[in-house]
């Protein structure tokens, strides 16, 4: 079998073992694969940003809480179908990126990582001290999901079917960020990563296509955010919070900002490396320090690139 | 009319402090070409080693003052030796992402050490209570003292940089690094020592600023987010913008907080917007061009 297909046949093995994991896996693991699924479509529309068009945001955890918020007060308020939840939460990533973006990538990388995480933290403030809107540091809790809309009558409070809601979600949401990075415009970002300079010398301006990303990634940050609240039952000051932004930067790095899949193998990673240290010690913002410190010293691949390099070397 | 006196002494108050932190801010990208983002946390870490000085080990402020700054410099020796050391060589985002690990590192490190709570330092003793001006206002001595260490350190900053032999080898190593190799100079070591400084400077606001704020493990993330602001307002690697961001940010902050407490949250958010529309490398910068 050539490289090709196999990749493929894996690919088609994990999908159906994801779809069938309610039945197979312990109940303990629908919530950790739900997730894994959310925090992986969350750290792939930064390695949008990052991996491809090599910017790196420390603030990404703004679009994430925006998409949150919209999703958790359009419930409370409103009471919408989940469907037009997330697309407005979608929405609500989207446009504060591209106000966020609008500033940050005027100058160089060194700006736009200090920007994006001061720009991040003013909506992380705002959040947290807007008590009338935002419910201040308590967060807005106490909705509850009442349908998927669209006429689908189905058991949302269920786990295993929010499960499947998610993932049909996020594997949409992957396979219109893949078109994404494969199209022409993909391929622009990925030029823009290795020679900026040279891609404005062609005619192209950089900071439109920069500012662009930017805002799809915000949008996939969102909709993130969106299928987070329902999960967690809550949209809280700390999903805005640059510690959150850090997951996204750790998952990516992970498992590897070079390949599409890195950042959702990295959130798998991620988050079973988080429930077991979280076990046995409180310091769990430490070891991922730490760890992002090793990898990006010695590891600088990714798990993903360290197994196909081993791959490719074997050969 | 006193209360405009209040707030525009506030104001020089939080600005000259803001410049400190700043400064080191702007001398390790400077040389480096680094933004070090884990510099609110060594500020923290000052403030916090300043608290357990004192009030644990019992020394007098003026000896904590000498003795924290110089634990966080040579903790920032071996962060340099031992981290940085290996990345100076590749992208720009590896030493970035670096320093953001070395951010959650330490502060996860400082509520391990020291709880989640607030602590307070007593100013001391000649520098407590508060004294008569002329005019009739009653301020605060410890702020009047802040004010006086914050021109002092600009002084000394500016003497450093451009009366000193020492001095001009930072400028040379931040102009061109290979140039300066070239002529003898030790990069390396070079590199170190402002990296130590920078974190010496951090940290010695973090103690000046203990007696007057709550020492609390998100001070470093406010801190740090202020000097981005200053930086950007005043343009990245640029000394006397350093200087003219601080009191403009602290003037937000002193008249802001009197005259518009509403907005006074964002404020500082559309003053950076607004330069960064206007005048893109900052009212004094010239360097970050994309």
């Amino acid at each position: 079998m050539n490289s090709k297909t196999y990749g493929a046949v894996a690919l088609a093995l994990v999908a159906a073992g994801l779809v069938a994991l309610p039945w197979i896996a312990p109940y303990f693991y629908i919530f950790i694969a739900t997730e894994v699924l959310i925090l992986g479509l969350f750290a792939a529309s930064f390695n949008l940003i990052f991996g491809y068009t090599g910017m790196l945001s420390f603030g990404h955890a703004a679009f994430f809480g925006a998409g949150a918020y919209a999703t958790a007060m359009l419930l409370l308020w409103l009471e919408w179908p989940l469907l037009g939840c997330l697309v407005v939460a979608t929405a609500a990533g989207a446009l504060l990126a591209l106000v966020i973006g609008f500033f940050s990538v005027r100058l160089n990388e060194v700006y736009f990582s200090m920007l994006t995480l001061a720009f991040g933290m003013m909506a992380y403030s705002v959040v947290h001290q807007w008590r009338s809107v935002t419910n201040g540091s308590d967060g807005i809790s106490g909705f509850s999901v009442l349908g998927l809309g669209l006429g689908i009558d189905i058991p949302l409070g269920d786990p295993s079917v929010y499960y499947h809601v998610v993932l049909a979600c996020v594997a949409l949401a992957a396979a219109v960020l893949y078109r994404i990075c494969r199209s022409s415009f993909g391929l622009m970002l990925r030029a823009i990563r290795q020679n900026a300079e040279r891609v404005a010398f062609c005619g192209l301006d950089v900071r439109r296509y920069r500012l662009a990303a930017f805002t799809v990634a915000g949008a996939f940050a969102g909709l993130a955010g969106g299928l987070i609240a329902p999960f967690l039952r809550i949209a809280s000051p700390e999903m805005m919070h640059w510690s959150m932004s850090a997951e996204p930067v750790l998952m990516s790095i992970l498992g590897g900002t070079g390949y599409f899949l890195g950042p959702f193998l990295g959130a798998a990673v991620f988050v079973l490396l988080e429930t077991w240290i979280t076990s046995i010690t409180q310091a769990w913002m430490l070891v991922l320090g730490i760890v992002l410190a090793l990898m990006v010293m010695f590891f600088r691949h990714g798990v993903l690139g360290a197994l196909l390099d081993r791959r490719r070397e074997s050969k | 009319m006193t209360g405009i006196a209040a707030a525009l002494l506030n104001s020089l108050d939080i600005g000259l402090l803001l410049f400190i932190i700043a400064v080191g801010l702007n001398i390790v990208f400077g040389v480096l070409n680094i933004i070090n983002f884990a510099h609110g946390a060594l500020y923290m870490l000052g403030a916090y080693l300043g608290y357990s000085c004192m009030n644990q080990l019992g020394m007098p402020f003026w000896l904590a003052l000498a003795v924290a700054p110089l634990a966080v410099a040579a903790l920032a020796v071996l962060v340099d030796r031992g981290m940085l050391r290996f990345i100076y060589q590749r992208e720009i985002s590896d030493s970035l992402l670096l320093t953001f690990a070395l951010l959650l590192v330490l502060n996860e490190a400082v509520r391990m050490i020291w709880g989640t709570g607030i602590h307070v330092v007593e100013p001391p003793a000649p520098l407590q209570g508060t004294i008569v001006l002329p005019g009739g206002l009653n301020y605060p001595r410890y702020s009047l003292f802040v004010i006086a260490a914050g021109l002092l350190a600009l002084a000394a900053l500016w003497l450093l940089f451009n009366r000193t032999r020492l001095g001009k080898i930072m400028r040379a190593a931040s102009l061109d690094r290979d140039m300066a190799q070239l002529l003898c100079i030790n990069t390396r070591r070079v590199v170190t020592c402002v990296f130590a400084f920078g974190a010496w400077l951090a940290a010695m606001g973090g103690v000046v600023a203990a007696p007057m704020r709550a020492i609390d493990p998100g001070m470093g993330d406010k801190i740090i987010i202020e000097s981005f602001i200053v930086v950007v307002i005043g343009g990245l690697g640029s000394f006397p913008g350093a200087l003219l961001g601080a009191v403009a940010l602290g003037l937000m902050h002193g008249l802001g907080g009197r005259f518009l407490p509403d907005v006074n949250l964002v404020l500082p958010f559309i003053g950076m917007a607004l330069v960064l529309l206007l005048k893109p490398h900052g009212l004094m910068g010239t360097g970050g061009k994309a």
